[in-house]
């Protein structure tokens, strides 16, 4: 047992568990013809059947039930704060499932040359909205406010002591929707994380699947017609944004510090986490000379690379990996995409750079109060 | 307006008498166009008077009756009830102020974290102050190495009183990045 919860600590470590998501992702989630090749020879096409709900959904509870009795788990878990989270892992899960097995379901009624699924609903494309919508809407609406009742009577409202502005709760958690950008403010400076970011993320999110015209899928649920587009909504919805949250609340512990799921929240646990930054690195570990006085020369390489990402990457792409796509899209529909696209993958860029080599920032002029 | 008029009556014949209240204005007994406008003038300014007195009222709104400003300036003691190497952390509560002393001598730092100003705790044991709220750590000097804050934390004019008490002043801020630290007040020599 405590093998087991030795095993699941070493795996909740961010690069292990960050890497393992990444890697697994997009062979889960194809997004071109060669990872469907791959998908479906791994078998991942079976996640999207009946048999795989049941059985991931009753080893998430397992799971759940075992480490309710580890007393560091249930301290988490158990946290009216936390519980949402615990519910929104499930519910995430088996909405995704939903969805996935309807367009795979789909998409071989397509290929069998037969109309989907959604063609019976309404045959001439159009539902009434009494009954059909109404009653959906009316039960689902007493269902919730019956739930909702119940779990506030259930579960207290963690309610702390006054605000005290010299003393801060160790850790000081956000709202639990509120975690995956408290992540992010980790490896970027304020302004970057918590405005620039995840605006663009959010625009991103929703105009890629409009920057997509094809114009096959719409209306019903469906994969093969748009796999690059669920693709990213699916990689910045679940990894950059669920995953951020549930890394927040259950492996983030007192002094911010990382904790796997089983280990004891030690408010004075010693990780070294001296950061350096990039000038630092190029002038004081590499060439020994000691950082320029001059801020230009000082921060002339992050910028270099930095320009290099944001403006010789786009074009670079457009002529090799994603040819087809640049065809496909046009300019303008492209340097849009391209460029939401590189913006987001500056966070799991960030944040490897943060874990593996201490990187703080790549371009950083604290004087101007300016750092990326 | 007249050519308007005119064009009506030549087009559309009246087919009744004109309506008894059109009469009765021209007689000068109910409302005529002089004093319509007198009155719309008076509805106006009342109008705009109200609403401008209810917009000054919100404005005013916006301002609070009582300042809370806490005292900037307090006086910290005779410099040797700080032990040289230590961290105080009388002054955090009320004023928020960390007082060191290191083997030259002493200096106010801000309890402020330069990140997103959490309150960081000062570990002894790991001889660092750390941020609760995204991890960042400042050594005792406040300088910063762990996490995403930006810059040292900043340090406070600190003088010495006539009567050889440590004055520690809030209103005026030194911070490294911009090579204040050197400055006399940011640093009381012991």
């Amino acid at each position: 047992m405590e093998g087991f919860k030795h095993l699941i600590d070493v795996l909740a470590k961010p690069t292990i568990l960050v890497t393992f998501t990444f890697v697994i992702f997009f062979f889960i989630f194809p997004p071109s013809d060669w990872f469907d090749k791959w998908h479906r020879r791994l078998k991942f096409d079976a996640l999207w059947g009946k048999k795989s709900l049941i059985i991931i959904t009753g080893l998430l509870i397992a799971f759940f039930v075992f480490g309710l009795g580890d007393p560091d788990f249930r301290s988490i878990v158990l946290k009216p704060d936390n519980v949402p989270i615990s519910g929104l892992i499930f519910l995430v899960f088996f909405f995704t499932w939903l969805s996935m097995s309807q367009a795979y379901k789909n998409d071989e009624l397509q290929e069998a040359g037969k109309p989907v699924d959604e063609h019976y609903d309404a045959p001439n494309d159009k539902v009434l909205v009494w009954p059909d919508l109404v009653y959906v809407e009316l039960i689902s609406l007493v269902l919730c406010s019956a739930f909702f009742l119940l779990w506030s009577i259930g579960l207290a409202a963690p309610l702390e002591e006054p605000a005290n502005p010299s003393e801060s709760p160790n850790p000081a958690k956000a709202p639990w929707y509120f975690l995956g950008l408290q992540e992010m403010l980790v490896y970027f400076d304020p302004w970057m994380a918590g405005v620039v970011l995840p605006s663009l993320i959010i625009l991103g999110l929703m105009a890629i699947p409009y920057l997509d015209n094809n114009p096959e899928g719409a209306g019903y649920y469906s994969y093969k017609n748009r796999k690059l587009s669920i693709a990213i909504f699916m990689f910045g919805w679940l990894v950059l944004w669920v995953l951020l949250i549930v890394i927040g609340t259950f492996l983030r512990g007192p002094n911010w510090n990382f904790f796997g799921p089983f280990e004891y929240w030690d408010s004075h646990k010693v990780e070294a986490l001296t950061n350096v930054n990039l000038s630092e690195f190029i002038y004081v570990k590499w060439m020994g000379t000691g950082l320029p006085g001059n801020i230009l020369l000082r921060e002339i390489w992050g910028i270099i690379i930095t320009l290099g990402y944001f403006m010789v990457l786009p074009p670079l792409l457009a002529k090799t990996w994603l040819k087809d796509m640049y065809a496909k899209l046009g300019v303008a529909r492209y340097s849009i995409f391209i460029v939401l696209i590189i913006s987001a993958l500056t966070l799991p860029i960030k944040m490897y750079l943060r874990w593996m080599f201490n990187l703080k920032y790549i371009i950083s002029i604290p004087e101007y109060f300016f750092n990326f | 307006m007249p050519e308007a008029t005119e064009k009506k009556t030549a087009t559309i014949a009246p087919s009744s008498p004109p309506p008894a209240a059109l009469g009765k204005a021209d007689d000068g007994s109910g409302v005529t166009r002089r004093s319509f406008f007198s009155w719309i003038s008076i509805g106006w300014l009342a109008f705009v008077t109200a609403t401008g007195g209810f917009f000054t009222m919100m404005l005013r709104f916006f301002f609070p009756n009582v300042l809370f400003e806490p005292i900037q300036t307090f006086r910290a003691g005779s410099p040797d009830e700080y032990q040289a190497g230590e961290v105080d952390l009388r002054w955090k509560g009320k004023f928020g102020v960390w007082i060191v002393r290191d083997d030259e001598g002493i200096y106010a730092l801000s309890t402020v974290c330069t990140h997103l100003g959490c309150t960081p705790n000062w570990l002894a044991a790991e001889q660092k102050f750390k941020c609760p709220c995204h991890g960042s750590g400042f050594r005792k000097t406040g300088i910063n190495f762990e996490g995403p804050a930006p810059r040292p934390l900043e340090r406070y004019r600190i003088v010495l009183a006539d009567d050889g008490q440590i004055i520690v002043d809030k209103t005026k801020k030194y911070q490294q990045e911009k090579g204040q630290w050197g400055d006399p007040e940011a640093f009381l020599k012991v």
